[in-house]
């Protein structure tokens, strides 16, 4: 047996890669994270403390690509079906950060639970025609212990007063933050319209926690790194890794193949270029894949690796997201506090009229998603939205279109469907001469359907509000309507899932519910690309809690089951 | 920066000829700024020239200006690693050959985008009355005005350490407070009206 290098090898030092690099440092194993991004996180020698990179800069954040990755040098394409050819668009296609910390460094952190039903879509509501629903092989009580331990180890804010949520072991480890002007506003009118908002769970630091302080509300979250570390995910965990002494984060290192033994079914540990090109290799008694569901599967279909089923890129899901905005007289200072402070559940639920809708458009069920309720944007951007002329300084001084904008955004559940991919481009190439990945997406109808009822709704509560006109977009925009969304042709959701699928069956699923490539059983895959639906909810804290238990699998140290610490959901 | 020092890419007139191009597509207003006025060609200057400094002008440091408290820190500028400092290079000098920046065919630059551009307006263009720069703007390519338009609004409204809006001076005409770190918003400033 050759020498290890480290108990394991992680790829990927996002929200996934720092929960597992976490809890394994936590049991004594050491490890090795590789991150294709730079650092702009934290220092990596002792006392490990914050690099000082992060700033109300919208320039540097927003425009000039600080957290990666520079569509020039990592392009990805897109086009909606085979039918449009080789590609659509080259360059940015929600291109999640590629950074030490990944996108947990640029997330304002909104890190709701999925519920029961999420995790059982087959068996409650049945199949769909065009789509391959599934239950996943995990439920919501399997989960809920590492829900919990994850909500700890980042610092989750939040109020049990959601009447849709699932079950919970325990409380909030932090109360919530303060609300938005806006969302005082558009809360209020959700309960008069019948709906029920509430807080939306925050990975933002209401109060002092873990030795980073509470939140000052300077209003540069989404899209920005903290400038005061208190948003929790990735920094509390990553740090705390390389506290133990027992990891190593390795920035720059862009991870070329996992290495194998001769027979193909034993990883070795993965071979990587460094910041000079210079080709490396470690070896790992497990190599973890933590890159996230559009570089994972890119790294597998590179070296034709963990596909046995066929099913690698495949079932690529987003959250369909339906925007619809209000415009109100006065202004909301949408720039002071978290970017979305409220938020409500009822569409992922259903009721009566959305059952009715389903059956209308001839479709067995139809299930919307987590609205947000939030702000509109920064003066680069707006200012952007105008156009040159005489008019340009009058209109930013009105601000008719960002600070006087309220923003409901439903993250509506996206249907898997085995055409919708990422696959490696024909023609493109990153600045290291390999493929450059390439989606393939079409909403399901289902889509299609839900937002199109959901849509009324809200406009009609953000007028309730005291909105003077109200419109809606949905991303990616609705096929028939070209390319006139103003978030562009390809879906603006961060929000990437199911190219890895889990499941029970090798022939049907790429990863087993343990979390490992039925084909490679040391190499685990701990980030969305396992995710067999999209649910209708923000997956931030759903990845980290599954990457914790799949860690602990490993380990061997599965947390016990849970039980309710009290009756905290009217549904259940 | 912002005290109209030497420029440090474009020649002198080309400095003058950018003021007068952002003057055009953002013109003053009242109490705003025009985005040449308010410093937009040294925005513009330091963008093309941002590698003649060491760390490069291209993210500027933090994590606090200074103005709102703490040190203030945002010139010290961050470094670029191996693969930022391509990306920026062939965005701003173009891919000139190199094979190592031609991975996906040859990248025409901004230096010589603004380069072309300024010369299609022509070095009498700052000295036109507005209605002639503005005619004369729309014979020239649509796409040089959309990359000038974006670095108008960048520089406008970015901020002041870039190089345009001086003091801030647009921030305080739009009624936006800029960066507020570490002092921030209490919990009442982000929930009344």
């Amino acid at each position: 047996m050759t020498e290890l290098d480290a108990d394991a090898v992680i790829v990927g030092s996002g929200p996934s890669g720092a929960t597992a690099a976490d809890l394994l440092t936590a049991h004594g194993w050491s490890v090795i994270i590789l991150e294709k991004g730079a650092n702009h996180l934290l220092e990596l020698d002792a006392p490990y403390g914050p690099l000082g990179h992060s700033a109300n800069d919208e320039l540097k954040s927003v425009h000039r690509h600080l957290l990666g990755p520079d569509p020039l040098v990592e392009p990805r394409t897109f086009r909606r079906a085979e039918s449009d050819g080789d590609h659509l668009l080259v360059g940015h296609v929600n291109s999640l950060p590629s950074t030490v910390g990944g996108a947990g460094f640029h997330a304002d952190g909104k890190l709701p639970r999925f519920r029961e039903d999420d995790f059982r879509l087959r068996s409650t509501f049945g199949p769909f025609e065009g789509a391959d629903v599934v239950d996943w092989p995990v439920a919501y009580e399997d989960l809920e212990p590492y829900y919990a331990e994850t909500e700890r180890l980042v610092g989750v804010a939040g109020e049990e007063t959601n009447p849709f949520a699932a079950w919970r072991s325990g409380p909030f480890p932090m109360p919530p933050g303060p609300d938005m002007y806006g969302a005082v506003l558009s809360m209020a009118a959700g309960e008069r319209a019948g709906l029920h908002p509430y807080r939306c769970p925050s990975g933002v630091n209401s109060v002092p926690y873990d030795g980073r302080p509470a939140c000052n509300n300077c209003g540069f979250c989404g899209q920005y790194g903290c400038p005061i570390e208190a948003k929790g995910d990735p920094v509390a965990m990553l740090r705390r890794a390389l506290r133990t002494g027992r990891c190593q984060i390795r920035p720059e290192s862009y991870v070329v193949a996992i290495t194998t033994e001769a027979d193909g079914r034993h990883a070795t540990g993965v071979r990587y270029l460094d910041a000079s090109r210079v080709e490396h290799e470690v070896r790992g008694g497990h190599v973890i894949l933590a890159a996230g569901a559009f570089e994972t599967p890119r790294l597998l279909l590179r070296q034709d690796v963990g596909n046995s089923s066929g099913l690698v890129g495949r079932n690529l899901m987003y959250h369909f997201q339906t925007l619809s905005v209000g415009a109100f007289p006065m202004r909301l200072h949408a720039m002071r506090g978290r970017c979305v402070t409220g938020a409500h559940d009822d569409h992922i639920v259903g009721d009566q009229a959305s059952a009715a809708a389903a059956r209308q458009a001839g479709l067995p069920w139809i299930r919307g998603g987590l609205v947000e309720h939030g702000g509109a944007n920064q003066p680069v951007r707006e200012a952007q939205i105008y156009g040159p002329g005489p008019h340009h300084g009058a209109a930013m001084r009105d601000s008719s279109l960002s600070d006087r904008l309220w923003v409901f955004t439903m993250q509506g559940e996206d249907l898997a469907q085995p055409i919708n991919r990422i696959d490696l481009d024909p023609t493109v190439r990153d600045a290291f001469g390999f493929p450059a990945g390439r989606v393939t997406y079409t909403p399901h109808r289902h889509e299609l359907v839900a937002s199109a009822h959901v849509a009324p709704i809200l406009e009609a509560v953000l007028r309730d509000a005291g909105a003077e006109w109200s419109v809606t977009s949905t991303s990616p925009p609705i096929h028939g309507e070209g390319d006139v969304s103003p978030l562009g042709m390809a879906p603006a959701s961060y929000h990437i899932m199911g190219t890895t699928r889990m499941g029970a069956d090798p022939a049907r699923s790429v990863v087993s519910p343990e979390g490992r490539l039925w084909d490679i059983a040391n190499v685990l895959v701990v980030d969305s690309s396992v995710f067999p639906t999209s649910a209708g909810y923000n997956p931030t804290l759903t990845i980290m809690a599954l990457a914790a238990r799949t860690t602990r699998l490993l380990l061997g140290e599965p947390l016990p089951a849970t039980t309710p610490h009290r009756m905290s959901g009217a549904q259940e | 920066m912002g005290d109209a020092a030497v420029p440090v890419w474009l020649s002198e007139s080309e400095h003058r000829t950018v003021a007068a191009l952002l003057d055009v597509l953002i013109p003053p207003d009242g109490p705003g700024p025009g985005a040449g006025q308010a410093g937009g060609s040294d925005y513009v200057d330091g963008l093309l020239g941002a590698f003649t400094f060491d760390p490069p002008h291209i993210w500027a440091g933090g994590p606090f200006s200074g103005r709102h408290g703490g040190e203030g820190r945002f010139d010290r500028w961050i470094n670029l690693g191996a693969l930022e400092e391509l990306a920026w290079r062939i965005r701003i000098e173009g891919s000139r050959g190199l094979p190592e920046r031609e991975f996906n065919g040859p990248v025409v630059g901004w230096q010589e985008r603004y380069r072309d551009g300024l010369a299609a307006l022509g070095a009498d263009f700052a000295d036109l009355d507005p209605d002639a720069q503005t005619a004369r703007l729309a014979t020239t390519d649509k796409a040089f005005r959309a990359l000038a338009f974006t670095h108008a609004c960048e520089s406008l409204y970015g901020d002041p350490v870039y190089g345009g809006n001086r003091n801030g001076v647009a921030w305080v005409a739009i009624g936006f407070d800029g960066d507020v770190q570490p002092r921030g918003w209490t919990d009442e400033e982000v929930e009344a009206p």
